[in-house]
């Protein structure tokens, strides 16, 4: 994997990526305020059931902690954060700003996004920065940290150490574009990529499979997005609501199949299932668990999964 | 065509508060083409102040011109002489952005409000239909994209779209809204161009930061404005 010849970012996730084991990442969403132990409660059933957690960046354009502080609090955690970065909300001087200081502080892994558009959030009057692109930004976070340049081609005396990630949604449309897309972050310098989340199971083998046949899974660590339903209305909601989701009626009758209180456990069921097959998918290299204010059932799920204990490196 | 929209009544109302004697200019071109600010919009637009202004037992004297054109000179001076007899306390205006800079800069003693938001450079699709194309960016795009402007029409104004959002060719803001990236990669597969955005567009550097000029070869700044 071309990936082994990077420069080595001191992140957890890389190693783990690295040694040739199948990762497993969580995610958190920081609060809608300045309660840091709702961040250190969250990340209590992250600690040691996963490799790294994503901290979102005003996820679904609402404001929230900044994700770099709520990072921040993870490392003091002693968790290890992939820290989200949008390009919504900052212009370019304010992104690297950001990466000099999350790096200078211990942030060692971060996911590089568009962000979805602020007329879905909070304040969807605001204006929205977009000053560059998601493929834009994985090339900025590469230069600044390879060649120690700064995207106007200064010099950076001492040039941030980050293992870079981006997303990749196979079920957005045109799915022929999908893995051209993929290329295109990969060649900007994605070293991983967590996708949207799968629940179309034969339309995602297909996106591998032609990712495979690219070569493109030599080139980049690809991590499978999960996220357990836990009720049909919430399937329901992420099959008509949630833009560029792809949620097959099967999950909706499966989840319907069940009495009301077996619903989460089914959905968790689906999820393992999910996990299992990802494991042995050629070109796959770990799971994505986006337990979406479910933080608390991680630690099961990891647990049901078999994918504990989780790999430490000295 | 630079199309706009008339203002809310009620705002429009407000801002005129106190005025008694007032000129509103149209213009005969884009705004008058987009329904919103010729001739007739002016008359629609004087009458109704009128009546509310009746209604409130203050009335108002408003008095309607069309220009061919605001943004020009030769034609705002035919303006020249009914401001000056008319002895007008306000003018409003129903031109572009640009026109009724162009008329409050003509009559600095006189305040110069607008009635319309101007909102775009836009086609006319049907009548009555007018959709936004280009955002005048200084640095067309149209040659790598298939002649679809992303900086226009991609919410996001991405240059390496579509993002993960787009739902079966629309937008992820709005079902109603295509996906510019979406028929960007159409067209282009269309063309058989789709190399075009398989290479990575690079950092872009915004050229309307800051207030532009355009000078053509050959000219330059005249020493002193003639009005
Ligand atoms: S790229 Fe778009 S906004 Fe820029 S000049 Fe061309 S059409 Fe206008
Ligand atoms: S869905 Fe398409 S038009 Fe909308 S923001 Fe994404 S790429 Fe742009």
């Amino acid at each position: 994997m071309s990936t082994e010849t990077h420069f080595n970012s001191e992140s957890n996730l890389e190693k783990v990526l690295k040694s040739g084991q199948f990762a497993f990442t969580g995610e958190l969403g920081p609060p809608r305020g300045t309660d840091v132990e709702e961040v250190k409660e969250k990340a209590k059933f992250l600690k040691g059931n996963v490799d790294a957690v994503n901290i979102t960046d005003n996820q679904t354009a609402v404001v929230r902690m900044s994700s770099w502080a709520a990072s921040l609090i993870l490392i003091q955690e002693g968790l290890e954060p992939n820290y989200q970065m949008v390009c919504r909300d900052r212009n370019r001087l304010a992104m690297q700003a950001d990466i000099l200081g999350g790096s200078a502080l211990g942030i060692r892994n971060m996911l590089c996004l568009s962000g979805d558009h602020q007329q879905f959030g909070d304040h969807p009057d605001a204006m929205g920065v977009f000053d560059i692109d998601s493929t834009q930004l994985i090339a900025m976070v590469k230069q600044m940290r390879d060649e120690g340049l700064f995207l106007n081609g200064n010099e950076i005396h001492q040039p941030p150490k980050m293992f870079i990630g981006a997303a990749a949604n196979p079920f957005a449309d045109p799915f022929e574009w999908r893995v051209h897309r993929l290329a295109k972050k990969i060649e900007a310098g994605a070293d991983f990529i967590q996708t949207q989340c799968i629940y179309n199971m034969p339309k995602f083998r297909e996106f591998v499979r032609l990712a495979n046949e690219e070569g493109l899974t030599e080139k980049v660590y690809i991590l499978a997005g999960v996220t357990p339903m836990k009720s049909v209305g919430m399937a329901r909601y992420m099959k008509t609501k949630v833009p560029g989701m792809d949620v097959p009626d099967e999950i909706i009758n499966r989840l319907k199949g069940v009495e009301k209180d077996k619903v989460a456990q089914e959905g968790i069921n689906i999820a393992c299932e999910q996990i299992e097959e990802f494991k042995e998918m050629k070109g796959v290299h770990g799971v994505h668990m986006m337990a979406i204010e479910w933080e608390h059932m991680v630690p099961e799920i990891a647990e049901q999964a078999k994918v504990l204990p989780r790999p430490v490196f000295s | 065509m630079i199309v706009a929209q008339r203002k809310p009544f009620a705002e429009i109302k407000e801002m005129l508060q106190g005025y008694n004697k007032v000129l509103n200019v149209g213009c005969g071109t884009c705004v008058s083409v987009c329904l919103t600010g010729g001739e007739k919009e002016v008359a629609v637009l004087n009458t109704e102040l009128e009546m509310a202004r009746r209604l409130d037992d203050d009335p108002i004297d408003i008095q309607g011109h069309t220009i061919e054109r605001q943004c020009d000179r030769e034609y705002l001076a035919e303006l020249d002489s009914i401001i000056e007899e008319g002895k007008f306390d306000a003018l409003m205006s129903m031109a572009c952005g640009v026109g009724i800079q162009f008329l409050a800069e003509r009559y600095p003693l006189i305040p110069t409000f607008p009635a319309v938001d101007t909102s775009g450079l836009a086609v006319n699709q049907t009548v009555g239909w007018y959709e936004e194309r280009c955002r005048s960016c200084s640095q067309c795009v149209l040659g790598f994209t298939g002649g679809i402007c992303p900086i226009t029409m991609c919410a996001k104004r991405l240059l390496n779209g579509p993002c993960g959002g787009t739902n079966k060719g629309s937008c992820e803001i709005s079902n109603d809204q295509p996906c510019a990236w979406f028929r960007i990669w159409e067209r282009l597969s269309g063309q058989g161009r789709l190399d075009s955005i398989k290479k990575i567009n690079t950092t872009r550097g915004w050229k309307d930061q800051a207030p532009r000029n355009l000078m053509q070869p050959g000219y330059k700044k005249p020493e002193k404005m003639v009005k």
